[in-house]
């Protein structure tokens, strides 16, 4: 009984991973066009994306193997431009009970990227490694299909539908931020804020100088404490998550 | 000296990887501070709203086209549409709209 649930929320996963792994397809294929400049081949640039699966990450990591970086200016980059996974390796645990085992907090955690990590958030009760794995599954080999498909043949869609495509990622951003923020005033006034701050910070100078990475980061510290100071969760809240968290995720 | 590639793509994955998993070597139970439980709750919403906007704008050829995009997700969001129905609104908005525009 227990496997057969697992084996249902793996598949749900699965269902929920596809439409990420379209949206991705279509991201890593611009990202293809790139790296190919970069010098990586096909196959190399097929294994980057199916093992690393972080898009701004990967974009600077090519641009630095092609500018001859050492690999400790690799790993330092590589944190900073992926700093916020670490933020939602946070959050993710917050849902876990006391008691969960290592593996689990592992095996969850490794399937973070923006969009898995949304969809596994934005999923009532525990995040569960079966849900994760299931949409990392169907998302991750399209990202490097897609990364692979870019570098030999990047330039055989018109510009007119990577163009198109290349919002489909951000339609997921929408379709995760928005129910939440019509359920909740507090989440749509933080979300709004957001846009503002972001817009401002990639347009002032100084600010707009850092890298998008470092802006997402620096943005969501700052904004989510903002929030936590002036709009904190009650009592009320918190006990109506850990209600949220006890179903086991059954949705 | 120029890396051998395979190293390299294996150092970027393995110091990617080390940041997703950083919190779960640290965090044994859920935090109870008020003041992080808050934080972590706006923490999601946020990140993906400073990624959106005002990406959304410089990622299709005309600003315009992305601008649409945005307002059409959030009106389809908002009134029930799922994942993938939110995701092909935003695509076909901008593919018709550049139809015009580019």
């Amino acid at each position: 009984m227990r496997m057969r649930h697992n084996k249902e929320i793996f598949i749900n996963g699965y269902r929920h991973g596809i439409p990420i792994g379209l949206g991705y397809f279509a991201v890593a294929f611009s990202l293809g066009i790139a790296a190919r400049e970069y010098g990586f081949s096909a196959a190399q640039g097929f294994l980057a994306s199916l093992v690393t699966y972080a898009s701004a990450g990967q974009y600077m990591g090519f641009a630095l193997y092609a500018t001859n970086a050492t690999l400790i200016e690799l790993i330092i980059l590589t944190f900073i431009i992926n700093a916020r996974y670490i933020l939602m390796g946070f959050a993710l645990n917050q849902r876990m009970p006391e008691g969960t085992p290592l593996r689990t907090r592992l095996l969850v955690s490794s399937c973070i990227t923006d969009e898995i990590f949304g969809i596994t958030i934005a999923r009532p009760g525990v995040p569960t490694p079966f849900y994760t794995f299931g949409a990392l599954i169907a998302a991750v080999p399209l990202w490097a299909l897609g990364t692979a498909l870019g570098i030999s043949m990047g330039n055989i869609l018109p510009a007119r539908v990577v163009s198109a495509l290349s919002v489909a990622l951000f339609g997921m951003f929408i379709a995760v931020i928005v129910p939440p923020s019509r359920k909740d005033r507090a989440i749509g006034i933080a979300v709004l804020t957001s846009f503002a701050f972001s817009y401002a910070f990639a347009n002032l100078p100084l600010v707009s100088e850092l890298s998008e990475g470092n802006r997402t980061i620096i943005l969501t510290i700052a904004i989510s404490a903002l929030f936590a100071a002036l709009m904190p969760r009650t009592n009320k809240d918190i006990s109506t998550d850990a209600a949220d968290s006890g179903d086991g995720g059954a949705k | 000296m120029k890396s051998n590639i395979y190293v390299y793509i294996f150092v970027m994955a393995l110091a990617t990887w080390f940041m997703r998993v950083a919190a779960s070597l640290v965090m044994k139970k859920p935090i109870t501070n008020r003041f992080f439980q808050s934080f972590l709750y706006y923490v999601p919403y946020v990140t993906l709203a400073v990624m959106t906007f005002p990406a959304i704008i410089d990622a299709t050829q005309s600003p315009l086209a992305g601008a649409a995009a945005l307002i059409v997700g959030i009106t389809a969001a908002w009134f029930g549409a799922g994942l993938f129905q939110v995701a092909s609104f935003c695509c076909l908005t901008v593919l018709v709209l550049e139809l015009f525009l580019c």
